[in-house]
């Protein structure tokens, strides 16, 4: 089998050579990694999620810092143990430099601990997003250029207290890392401006059944704050829609996200109107939003793409972007366990589609959010209205460092919004 | 089907025979082990470790399950299950990524986890043994199910979906066990261990009064043997090797999480066994080979065919073949080519 491969690999690099200039590839190849949820619940996402990859990698004509880039792509199913198999093989076996992945929360948990054990590799996140992969005992070698769940709801919860005047919702969410780190991004600001949290419910992540979960929504709440990503939204939605619920619903960030408003059958109806906040909108109107969701469109055929690009397309493509433009930055330095690229990433000011990008001293993203809509676009397609862009949020969402891990690690029961 | 005491001693007459066969072999076994204990210097970290010492692993839990169904005649789908709460044990009493393990010294976390593994396995044997065939696999996989989502929404102890990083093995005598070349030789051990375990039991009167349950239990009964204790002893000492093959699955994930234990892998592992025969003890260990190989490269062998990610289409194919090629796994290829090539032998 590895005989076959080198073969082709070999093919592949004398047809490559044959056809480019040589002035490219002073350096060779360097290999680069990309791991997304190509199986499971997470799949059309992670579909999007290597599109974004793959939009950053052929704007740069696969070159960075003097090399030729060699992408080798990798397939989880959103659990950690699946994410470290594959992990291991791109490290280990396939001797990636860069990994760019995963894609979900407890992937990026597990991650991180993998990453500490391969400190010769640096490893930048894909779309991941629980708290604590890099709030507390990050890695140093790991990177994250997109914002997590919990800063992908800022200004959302004053939005639904104040603006809306909903104050009192029932919450459905996934019971894992990455949904409970939304929920504190929701919950913690909006029980400060008066709202309560009647009830929370906590599903498996792929559940297919919602029934019982339906017919136990309390009736005298204002709104539903759902939160379920991927497959799983779809099939609330329509069970949502056929058991006639009306109360109107407010959505964690991959719960309006393109991989489910673009999904055909009931499921889009239910969401018409659905408040939600996320890290890009895509009606905003932005010089640098508007060359991305080109780029996007013009790098894949319209059937094998979305509109417009989901959340996972643009986060793979911030991590992929920053790390060619790093490489560009060092000129191909890779020396000492990338010392000089890791420095200049550290202190990489990145004017990303969604706006600038920078790094806190744990090496996570601060990035200004959206609050968005949903609502009809011109084509009839659904799309994520801009309602409101926050000031630029980190981590602790404005609060002071300490105090904000006083408030302790995310989970079902936090915060308690009694 | 019948069996009358008379065949049972035919059957020890066989054992014997079989021992006679095995001297045969033994050039072969002589190969194999040269080659494996060799193995390090011809293969890289990595395909020594994310292959060779995970086809141990994978292979000693299958072999349980090869030890059940083959020898007692009962297909359990709970043996990754109590490789799963060995494996969580190990995190649990010892220390783990999450800072909430209990921080026992290894020497009392590893008989404790087995220990508690072991008694699970007692008790699924026992509840069971009260069913047979098809009701076995049910209730067995019921089991394997319900730990798994028990695991996945308890947050206290198991720390549900996230389950525990960083769980790693001792390092003892200044040996860091995790690094491929010694993590492929302890494995290497206590694979070759159980294999052993697995032949003598295989053989010895306990073994050959399994075999002749799973034939007929009736007359077994009738004769005098317990069957439902043979049963369930079978079932602990299974349980026992599927105990070790956790522990080592848990450090060579470096962590455990219900994903781990789901109903995908729990199936993956009737599939390596029936893929590799459950004939013999060797089987298992060559069904999870062509797993870990499939699993790992089938990616890299689609890629210029039907794109990277229809991956999985490969590794469906590749055991659908060899199911269809022979429907008694490799091993059952093997014998038939070595008997199609006596009578070529005896033609000549």
């Amino acid at each position: 089998m590895v005989k076959i491969r080198n073969r082709l690999l070999l093919l592949a690099a004398t047809s490559l050579a044959l056809a480019l200039p040589a002035t490219a590839q002073d350096k060779g190849t360097l290999k680069i990694g990309g791991l997304a949820t190509l199986e499971g619940v997470f799949a059309v996402p992670g579909q999007d999620g290597m599109r974004g990859i793959e939009a950053a990698l052929k704007e740069a004509n696969y070159t960075a810092g003097g090399y030729k880039l060699e992408f080798i792509k990798a397939s989880s199913d959103a659990s950690p143990d699946k994410a470290l198999q594959a992990a291991r093989k791109l490290v280990e076996q396939d001797k990636v430099a860069i990994l760019v992945g995963p894609l979900s929360g407890s992937e990026g948990l597990a991650m991180k601990d993998y990453a500490k054990t391969q400190p010769g590799t640096t490893f930048i996140n894909g779309t991941s997003a629980a708290q604590d992969t890099t709030l507390r005992d990050p890695a140093p070698n790991f990177y994250r250029f997109w914002t997590e769940g919990a800063q992908w709801m800022a200004g959302l919860g004053e939005y639904i207290a104040k603006d809306k005047g909903w104050k009192r919702v029932a919450t459905i969410g996934e019971d894992y890392s990455f949904m409970h780190t939304q929920f504190f991004g929701f919950a913690l600001p909006y029980c400060n401006a008066g709202g309560k949290i009647v009830q929370r419910f906590w599903v498996p992540l792929g559940t297919k059944d919602y029934a019982s979960i339906i017919s136990a929504l309390p009736s005298n709440v204002d709104a539903i704050w759902l939160g379920l990503g991927g497959g799983d939204a779809v099939n609330f939605l329509n069970q949502y829609q056929q058991a006639g619920g009306t109360t109107p619903l407010i959505g964690a960030s991959i719960t309006v996200d393109q991989s489910i408003i673009t999904s055909k059958g009931r499921a889009r109806d239910a969401l018409k109107g659905t408040a939600s906040a996320g890290p890009q909108a895509d009606t905003w109107d932005n010089a640098n939003w508007n060359k991305w969701v080109k780029l996007y469109q013009a790098s894949f055929p319209a059937d094998q793409r979305f509109p417009t690009p989901g959340l996972f397309a643009t986060g793979y493509y911030i991590s992929t972007k920053a790390m060619i433009d790093g490489l560009n930055g060092v000129k191909g330095d890779l020396t000492d366990n990338h010392k000089a690229l890791r420095a200049w990433l550290s202190a990489a000011k990145i004017d990303s589609p969604v706006g600038p990008i920078t790094l806190d001293e744990n090496r996570q993203a601060i990035a200004v959010n959206f609050v968005t809509e949903v609502a009809e676009g011109p084509d009839g397609n659904l799309v994520n209205k801009v309602v409101k862009v926050t000031e630029p949020v980190n981590q602790t969402l404005g609060m002071d460092r300490a105090k904000f891990l006083a408030l302790g690690p995310v989970g079902r029961e936090n915060p308690k919004c009694e | 089907m019948s069996v009358t005491l008379g065949e049972a001693v035919t059957g020890a007459a066989r054992g014997e025979k079989r021992t006679a066969w095995l001297s045969w072999l033994n050039p072969a076994y002589l190969i194999a082990g040269l080659l494996l204990l060799v193995l390090p210097a011809l293969v890289g970290d990595f395909v020594l470790f994310s292959i060779f010492a995970w086809s141990l692993c994978l292979g000693m839990v299958a072999l349980s399950l090869m030890f059940l169904a083959g020898y007692g005649g009962m297909v359990s789908l709970a043996q990754l299950t109590i490789a799963g709460i060995a494996g969580y044990m190990v995190a649990i009493f010892g220390t783990n990524g999450t800072g909430t393990g209990l921080g026992w010294p290894w020497w009392t976390v590893l008989p404790a986890a087995i220990a508690v593994a072991v008694a699970f396995a007692t008790l699924i044997g026992a509840l069971a043994v009260r069913t047979a065939g098809i009701y076995t696999i049910m209730i067995t996989m019921a089991i394997a199910a319900a730990f798994f989502y028990f695991a996945r929404q308890n947050y206290p102890i198991f720390n549900g979906y996230n389950g525990f990083n960083l769980v790693l093995p001792p390092k003892l005598f200044g040996v860091d066990w995790r690094q491929p070349l010694p993590f492929y030789y302890l494995t290497l051990a206590f694979a070759t261990l159980s294999y052993a375990a697995v032949l003598y039991v295989s053989r010895s009167t306990f073994g050959l009064a399994l075999q002749g349950i799973r034939d007929n239990a009736r007359r077994m009964e009738a004769i005098g043997f317990n069957v439902v204790a043979h049963r369930i002893a079978a079932n602990a000492f299974a349980g026992l090797i599927a105990a070790v093959a956790g522990i080592f699955l848990v450090w060579f994930n470096g962590g455990i999480s219900p994903g781990s234990v789901g109903f995908g892998p729990a199936i993956d592992i009737l599939v390596i066994a029936i893929i590799g025969g459950i004939r013999h003890p060797i089987g298992p260990f060559i069904g999870a080979l062509i797993y870990a190989l499939l699993s790992t490269f089938a990616m890299d062998l689609v890629d210029p065919i039907i794109g990277r990610e229809r991956f999985k289409l490969i590794i469906g194919i590749g055991f659908l073949v060899i199911v269809l090629f022979s429907p008694d796994g490799i091993l059952g290829l093997w014998d038939r080519l070595r008997a199609r090539m006596a009578v070529s032998r005896d033609c000549a």
